[in-house]
């Protein structure tokens, strides 16, 4: 069940457009910025697979330029060398 | 189908852990956002948190390095959910490297220590805490009355906060009447405390963050800063940026981030910095750079003993001999050190010593010079810290705004708690155990008799571990530390730990290779879940409140301690309420300190702030000590006053190169360097509970060079076994990855238990200091 959270930029003058993209996708929320045309971007899928097809969705958007990873989490994919296990 | 109670709570507990998650990466997004793009604002989110009233945010010290970042902890109900930088804070004015905006998420991992354990019969068994501590208690008392009290020890931590130390402090040195009382930072500063100690007669940078916004050239000594000090690297990239007029060196023994990010990378065999430095002295003398004016008012010169060994055998004792010299003795010293002929000993071109020499000597330039554990992991760490002073004593760099010899620190109160409490076998919270006059002042402050504090220090942090080893210590308490991944030589050290009639108690967050030696197992409250202070590399005491509840019967180390000494009966010297301990405690700490030249900041002044530095003067702080216009405790009238030594004077050091305790031979034929990486505090057991940071850096690895690699025929990922005299670690091959080293050099990260690299160290030491170097042993590389 992994979460993620992103900064979104948007292709220069899409910023509308990559607002009504991203809401449209499912599991995905965002967080306008108001003075800076920013998109945070937090996405929670049921599973890894689901999340691979989003992360592909993501990336056929024509209005997104880039995204940067600011958080991740990954009930399924937890660190296994190490003793124990991690909860966020 | 209905759904029972306990599974519909379950569904509420799932869904309201997946809403906290979803807040913390939004929260942490939001804080990305606004350290790059400053003034950014996300009102949606606003009307969020302010409708559901969901977070309030705390202030706190980071607690992943000795920089001292404020931070602003978001607080939902009982829980931390989300980090951002103190805007308030001016270490950090709002940034945060990814330690701190992850930190939060260290305190909730799932194997998170929440009840006392008892070993018994082989087996650890969970007991009611108070339990646990009745048997600490009566097991420290047993073992005293039958081996006397130097039979018990406790060993600290920089990461202890200002009261965890000082009621130690207190229980062992005042109480018990044992100097068995260490700290990790001996394995991190404590080279930095007697290079001060020797070049200025008292503790700590003069300057303080602040240089870095007025320095024209900062010079990196064997210091990552990039991935070590990455908030202040970050303030140094950003000067350079702003001002056309700054550069930076970086004077290293492997190409790093920070080499990557220089002005200029140059590259020195390891321990020559010895010889590198006093030949940049002989070349500032050779051009006449000196700063007469400065040198003939401000400083006096002085020799001491030299080939003083490693310390590598149990019972090693060494204590150097002081005697002065002149100016004209100093300068002959140096024609040792020529630039040609120290080029040959360090692989430095003599081109490049001149030119670091020329940027020391231009006196249109104020010059700041950082290092941590490369200068302060050294066999002769004391030395090297007196010849980078030099340096800056010749040219009178020192103690004005840019200007500034800086050594940082590793860990949040290794400064606070280490070395301004003294939590080291020959220290007091003032002074030391040998002086007369401060086992008084101690003895006054604490209510015990003065013959309570015994005037001998005993063991140094090595020498500790050998004597739990051949059973001269029986008894250890170890707190917020994991010495069972960091000993050097550790092989030893467990097998000492492990021995039928030790008894070890471990304090601890979560489980780790030395909770797997204890034999009671206390839960630890961990940071902001208990009220505390640190003290950063910069002076500056920073309190935080109790924020969060620590989980189930966890117990802040002050107050474990605080429970022992009174079942020991020290009721009467650990009097506190639980609701105001801390308060009170740092009240009768601040006695201590009393005076201009440390004086630090009341209770009250540290609740408001994000940090204050000491010495702390009428309402006022002292950013940079020796000088007047800063400083209240300068008395002499002139335009500097090194008020640590009896002669007023700063003083220069005539120390030669020596080389290191083990250097490659035909057998062992490449040098092994360990440290850090930025994902990672220090052993791991903490960050590697952080799912982003684990998964950014999830296990350890041993930098090669590629045509060391390739000689190998190994490729990147392939395992390499590391062998040296004492051990061998078998781990994955990193080529050209973030770091490189030179042809015949090996680096490891110490981060990952999985791979214990200081099987593979050697436990040389500073005979000064005693701070084992793990910079520098001999290995051999086999394909695996």
């Amino acid at each position: 069940m992994p979460i993620f959270s992103y900064l979104v930029i948007p292709k220069a003058g899409a910023i509308d457009t990559l607002h009504a993209e991203l809401t449209a996708l499912p599991w995905c929320e965002i967080i306008p910025a108001d003075n800076k045309e920013i998109v945070i971007l937090v996405t929670d899928t049921p599973d890894a697979a689901t999340e691979k097809k989003l992360q592909e969705r993501l990336k056929e958007l024509d209005s997104l330029q880039s995204m940067s990873m600011t958080f991740g989490h990954n009930d399924e994919d937890q660190p296994g060398k190490q003793r124990g296990d991690y909860e966020a | 189908m209905m759904k029972t109670n306990q599974e519909n709570n379950e569904v509420i507990m799932k869904l309201d852990r997946r809403a906290f998650i979803k807040s913390a990466a939004a929260s942490s997004a939001i804080a990305t956002a606004a350290a790059i793009f400053p003034g950014i604002s996300f009102a949606e989110w606003k009307k969020q948190e302010g409708a559901s009233g969901m977070i309030t945010w705390k202030k706190a010290p980071c607690r992943f390095c000795g920089t001292g970042c404020g931070v602003l902890i978001g607080v939902s109900g009982d829980r931390a959910v989300a980090v951002k930088g103190d805007p308030n804070c001016s270490v950090n004015k709002g940034l945060c490297c990814v330690k701190g905006y992850h930190s939060v998420q260290a305190l909730y991992g799932k194997d998170r220590l929440t009840k006392a354990k008892v070993r018994r019969n082989g087996e650890m068994v969970e007991v009611p805490i108070k339990e646990a501590l009745d048997i600490i208690a009566a097991k420290m008392k047993d073992t005293m009355a039958k081996h006397g009290k130097d039979s018990v020890a406790m060993y600290g931590s920089g990461q202890w906060t200002i009261p965890d130390g000082y009621v130690a402090s207190k229980l062992f040195k005042g109480c018990l009447g044992t100097n068995n009382l260490e700290a990790n930072a001996r394995l991190c500063m404590s080279s930095a405390v007697t290079g001060f100690m020797t070049s200025f007669g008292i503790d700590e940078p003069m300057g303080c963050y602040e240089d870095i916004d007025y320095a024209n050239v900062f010079v990196t000594w064997g210091n990552n800063m990039a991935e070590m000090h990455p908030v202040l690297f970050s303030r140094m990239l950003a000067n350079r940026k702003r001002r056309n007029n700054v550069e930076i060196i970086d004077f290293a023994t492997r190409t790093t981030r920070t080499s990557q990010a220089a002005d200029r990378s140059i590259l020195f065999r390891p321990q020559t910095d010895l010889a590198v430095a006093n030949a940049i002295c002989y070349e500032i003398i050779h051009n006449n750079w000196v700063n007469w004016d400065f040198l003939n008012t401000h400083v006096s010169f002085h020799k001491g003993k030299t080939d003083i060994g490693y310390g590598t055998e149990d019972h090693f004792a060494f204590t150097d001999k002081e005697e002065p010299i002149n100016f004209e003795e100093y300068k002959k010293f140096l024609e040792d050190y020529t630039p040609e002929k120290v080029e040959k000993i360090s692989g430095v071109s003599a081109r490049d010593i001149k030119y670091m020499a020329s940027l020391y000597g231009d006196p249109t330039k104020k010059v700041t010079s950082f290092w941590c554990m490369g200068m302060n992991q050294h066999t002769r760490g004391t030395w090297i810290q007196n010849l980078v002073y030099n340096i800056h004593l010749l040219t009178g760099k020192i103690s004005t705004p840019g200007n500034s010899p800086f050594s940082l620190t590793g860990q949040p109160s290794a400064c606070g708690t280490v070395r301004e409490v003294g939590t080291l076998t020959h220290a007091l919270p003032h002074g030391g155990v040998a002086n007369e006059h401060d086992r008084e002042m101690a003895a006054k402050i604490w209510d015990v008799p003065v013959s309570n504090i015994d005037p001998k220090p005993t063991y140094h942090t090595v020498e500790m571990f050998r004597a739990l080893d051949r059973g001269d210590i029986k008894f250890m308490w170890i707190q917020v530390t994991n010495p069972m991944v960091t000993m050097p030589n550790l092989n030893r050290y467990r097998q000492g730990a492990l021995k039928d009639d030790r008894f070890i108690v471990v304090s601890e967050v979560y489980p780790t290779p030395t909770t797997d030696v204890a034999d009671v197992i206390l839960p630890a409250a961990m940071w902001v879940e208990q009220e505390g202070m640190f003290g950063n590399s910069e002076r500056r005491t920073q309190h935080f409140a109790q924020i969060v509840p620590p989980p189930g019967e966890a117990m802040s180390d002050t107050w474990q301690l605080i429970e022992v000494a009174r079942r020991l009966g020290f009721e009467k010297q650990f009097p506190w309420s639980e609701e105001e301990h801390i308060g009170k405690i740092w009240e009768e700490y601040r006695r201590f300190h009393e005076g201009p030249k440390h004086n630090m900041a009341p209770y009250t002044v540290l609740l408001e702030r994000p940090g204050v530095m000491w010495p702390f003067v009428d309402g006022k702080e002292t950013r940079w000590r020796f000088n007047p216009k800063h400083d209240p405790a300068c008395t002499n009238g002139k335009d500097f006053d090194f008020y640590g030594k009896a002669d007023n004077k700063a003083w220069i050091w005539a120390r030669p190169y020596e080389p290191a305790a083990e250097s490659p031979d035909a057998e062992y034929n490449f040098w092994l360097n360990t440290g850090r990486v930025i994902e990672h505090f220090h052993t791991g057991s903490m960050t590697r509970r952080v799912p982003v940071l684990h998964q950014a850096m999830p296990s350890s690895y041993v930098e090669l060079n590629p045509e060391d690699a390739a000689g190998l025929g190994v490729i990147n990922g392939e395992m390499v076994k590391i062998i040296s005299r004492r051990g061998s670690v078998t781990m994955p091959a990193s080529i050209n990855g973030r770091g490189v080293p030179p042809r015949g050099m090996v680096f490891v990260p110490f981060f990952d238990e999985s791979y214990l690299i200081n099987e593979v160290t050697l436990d040389a030491f500073c005979p000064i200091s005693k701070q084992p170097d793990y910079k520098k042993c001999a290995v051999r590389l086999e394909k695996a």
